[in-house]
């Protein structure tokens, strides 16, 4: 049955029928109908942001923690350009997000008026899809057809630009149900591909499982299958920065995460396996780093339900095109009832060789008695909160690199961080997004002191809605990972990569109205973290650490996996003028 | 890879239509796509070739199916085999995008592009270019005293091939839509 209604109120309508019940959003002009009716019902609770970048990443926070989508809603012109860096973020991510941004009405978009922008064309690039809605008649099931394509194969940000006399106009709202969609992505992989990978599964000498961002989008599912088919395989696990939680990090198989900053074990059995089974990840290029040596004795398959992300970079030899729930089910059922086979012995073998690598220890650092090591705040952070309900959401930079090596995730959906884009500001307003979700959970954004400031504004929202976000802050006075690329690269000329006129964090969070710690001795450290921790309310934790510590281990640009550095020792010279071109 | 024993480049089960050959070689394909006619989709499939870097070297588009709301845009490519596998899948995750074919493997087709020409003289050269455009199958659509202008429907090498003959013969304006192509049978 159709009804009759205004396109503002189709809008909410939309999100209430697509189970929508919270909105991140910056109001404006363009979208004060929207805005009225928002007013005007109780369903979805509307997050006022600082800034509409914030917004987006905090709808990020919210769909990366729960696997929802997160909604947006902003205003025209500067509201939707600030929604851009948000927007590639989730793109590159594959985090799925609708973003509903006023336009100036329909009679006026080319006119350059008052805060028009071309938003779709300025959009296009860095959005799964997106529309433009000339009338109200197909606002509905446009809406209902941004939250299939959010969601639906490969997930992704998609946004909607209303003009308002759209959302003023009246038209015929059609249901959820009523969706007639081409959009169909296939989820289930080629059984015949798939039974190709058991029959290596079941010879395999030295296999490595090298895990996704894909598995968590895939849902909780996908993570308990992987479980089981990790178990009963006993092949030894690894993941990219994205897909940290989807294997218990105190699982038996679990090697730790590769790549750039990954643990030497985890890179060097990539490097010498037989065998990689790549189940939702990409071949990003912190992953693979040199591409002509990467892995070179190894069949390799890779599970994806992207086909562009087939062979894009790496040659594959077995490609399965499919969610990764879909597929493991499958594979699973496949390699059961032809005997649950693999080569024991020479699995036992492969082990051994990686617990030797392992004594290496290759996260070792030098501890001090003096300074607070980064590396020593986050173990003691790991040891005081990981029996919590814990959430960890962080910046970009060294920091980032060290919490992936030091704090554990036992579950999917616990780790929320901008792996492909590299957004600095990406962290503090996604953590307001997940403690949003996760009300009674303990959120901390693990944050470097320059990143941090990038998005400081969304203080106003931590305090605004009560929400008790843990800003952990390794405050180094430098932008860590340039000036340790810098010292790498460029004969230690730090150009422009400290952080001058730096505030007083405490002094900042108690201007805001929240809590402020301030901790620079080691032996204050855990008193002060259990002092965060029990705060009711949002805390800025700045923890003064050590000035010049660089993030190891690491492939340097232009090496392979079995190249890696494990400290300062051998940090001189190692980059070559064909490396120092890559980023 | 030889541990296994499996061939490189070839999953002898695989349903999928690929071509993983990471050949240097360019090549060149001809797409067709069939697409939303809806406002952008033209934007969406020019900004993923400028976007990511690849070629276009022709590229036509009009509506095919006014109920269906369906347009075909045929698009010619050049790339290395990995290149124009990417470009396909590329296309085909478009959401606009309802369905790519690659022209240039999946069979036999017909391509064919026309083109209009300006050829200005008089005396021995203008009777020259008639002739020519006569051997060409070439239509005269417009003439003036000065002045012929030819239509030439042909595969994109019979309009070099024409072009070239009529540069000397006072050839001043050309254009040409670009290449059409269907799947034969």
């Amino acid at each position: 049955m159709a009804q009759s209604m205004t396109g503002a109120k189709m809008v909410v309508q939309a999100l209430k029928d697509q189970g929508v019940d919270t909105v991140f959003g910056y109001p404006g002009g363009a979208v004060l109908p929207i805005y009225d009716e928002i007013f005007q019902q109780n369903d979805i609770r509307h997050f006022l942001v600082r800034h509409e970048q914030g917004a987006v990443h905090a709808a990020e926070g919210y769909a990366r923690s729960t696997g929802k989508p997160g909604v947006v809603l902003v205003t025209s012109g500067p509201g939707a350009t600030n929604a851009v860096t948000g927007l590639t973020d989730a793109l590159m991510d594959s985090i799925p997000i609708v973003v509903l941004t006023g336009q100036v009405p329909t009679f006026m978009i080319g006119s350059d008026a008052f805060q028009e922008a071309d938003t779709v064309g300025i959009t296009r690039p860095c959005t799964k899809h997106n529309w433009l809605v000339k009338e109200t008649d197909k606002l509905s099931s446009t809406l209902h057809e941004a939250f299939h394509v959010a969601t639906s194969g490969r997930p992704g940000p998609v946004l909607i630009d209303i003009p308002k006399d759209v959302q003023f106009a009246s038209g015929e709202y059609s249901s959820p149900r009523a969706l007639k969609s081409h959009y169909q992505p296939k989820v289930k992989g080629d059984i015949d591909a798939i039974t190709s990978l058991v029959e290596l599964i079941e010879t395999a000498k030295k296999p490595i499982f090298y895990t996704g961002g894909g598995v968590i989008n895939s849902g909780p599912a996908a993570s308990q299958l992987l479980r089981e088919l990790v178990g009963a395989t006993g092949f030894p696990i690894t993941s990219t920065l994205m897909g940290l939680g989807s294997y218990p990090a105190s699982g038996e198989n679990w090697v730790g995460m590769l790549g750039m900053h990954g643990l030497y074990e985890a890179n060097l059995a990539m490097h010498d396996c037989d065998l990689m089974i790549n189940i939702g990840a990409r071949f990003d290029d912190r992953i693979t780093g040199r591409l002509d040596a990467f892995s070179p004795g190894s069949a390799k398959a890779h599970i994806d339900i992207d086909p562009s992300s087939i062979n894009k970079v790496i040659h594959v030899d077995i490609p399965i095109i499919g969610d990764v729930g879909h597929v493991l089910e499958d594979l699973l059922k496949v390699w059961k009832s032809r005997g649950r086979k693999t080569d024991a012995s020479a699995i036992k073998d492969w082990w051994s060789q990686i617990n030797e690598w392992k004594k290496i220890r290759c996260l070792d650092y030098t501890p001090s008695q003096k300074t607070i090591k980064p590396q020593h705040a986050l173990e003691r952070l790991e040891a005081l909160t990981k029996d919590h309900d814990r959430y960890i959401t962080t910046e970009v930079g060294q920091h980032q690199m060290w919490a992936a090596q030091y704090l554990g995730f036992e579950d999917p959906n616990r780790w929320m961080t901008s792996g492909g884009l590299g957004t600095m500001g990406y962290g503090f307003p996604a953590s307001v997004g997940v403690q949003v979700a996760h009300p009674d959970a303990l959120v901390i954004n693990v944050a470097g002191e320059a990143s941090w400031l990038m998005n400081m504004q969304e203080l106003g929202t931590a305090v605004q809605y009560r929400l008790p976000v843990k800003q952990f802050i390794l405050n180094n006075e430098r932008l860590g990972m340039v000036r340790q690329w810098q010292e790498l690269l460029h004969g230690e000329r730090y150009s422009h990569s400290w952080s001058e006129a730096l505030p007083d964090f405490v002094k900042l969070a108690e201007a805001f109205g929240c809590k402020g710690i301030m901790v620079s001795d080691p032996a204050d450290l855990d008193d002060a973290i259990m002092e965060m921790i029990n705060y009711d309310g949002p805390v800025l934790f700045d923890c003064l650490v050590e000035k010049h510590e660089n993030c190891f281990p690491m492939i340097p640009s232009g090496k392979a996996h079995n190249e890696m550095l494990l400290g300062e020792a051998e940090t001189q010279g190692v980059i070559d003028a064909g490396g120092s071109v890559l980023v | 890879m030889s541990a296994l024993k499996i061939k490189r480049g070839t999953s002898s089960k695989s349903a999928y239509n690929l071509r993983p050959n990471f050949d240097r070689t360019h090549e060149r394909h001809t797409l067709a796509v069939l697409v939303a006619n809806e406002p952008g989709v033209l934007a969406r499939v020019i900004g993923l070739f400028s976007g990511r870097g690849y070629n276009i070297e022709s590229l036509t588009v009009a509506e095919v199916d006014h109920e269906g709301h369906t347009s075909r845009i045929t698009v010619v490519t050049s790339g290395t085999p990995q290149i124009i596998e990417q470009i396909k899948a590329q296309l085909g995750r478009i959401v606009s995008v309802y369905d790519v074919h690659d022209l240039t493997v999946e069979g036999p087709s017909v391509e064919r592009e026309l083109a209009l020409f300006k050829v200005e003289g008089d005396g021995e050269k203008r009777v020259e270019a008639l002739r020519l455009a006569d051997v060409f199958r070439a239509n005269v659509v417009d003439s003036t005293l000065d002045t012929f202008t030819f239509e030439v429907v042909g595969s994109s090498e019979k309009i070099d091939a024409f072009a070239d003959l009529m540069r000397p013969l006072g050839l001043s304006e050309m254009v040409r839509t670009g290449v059409a192509a269907l799947a034969r049978g």
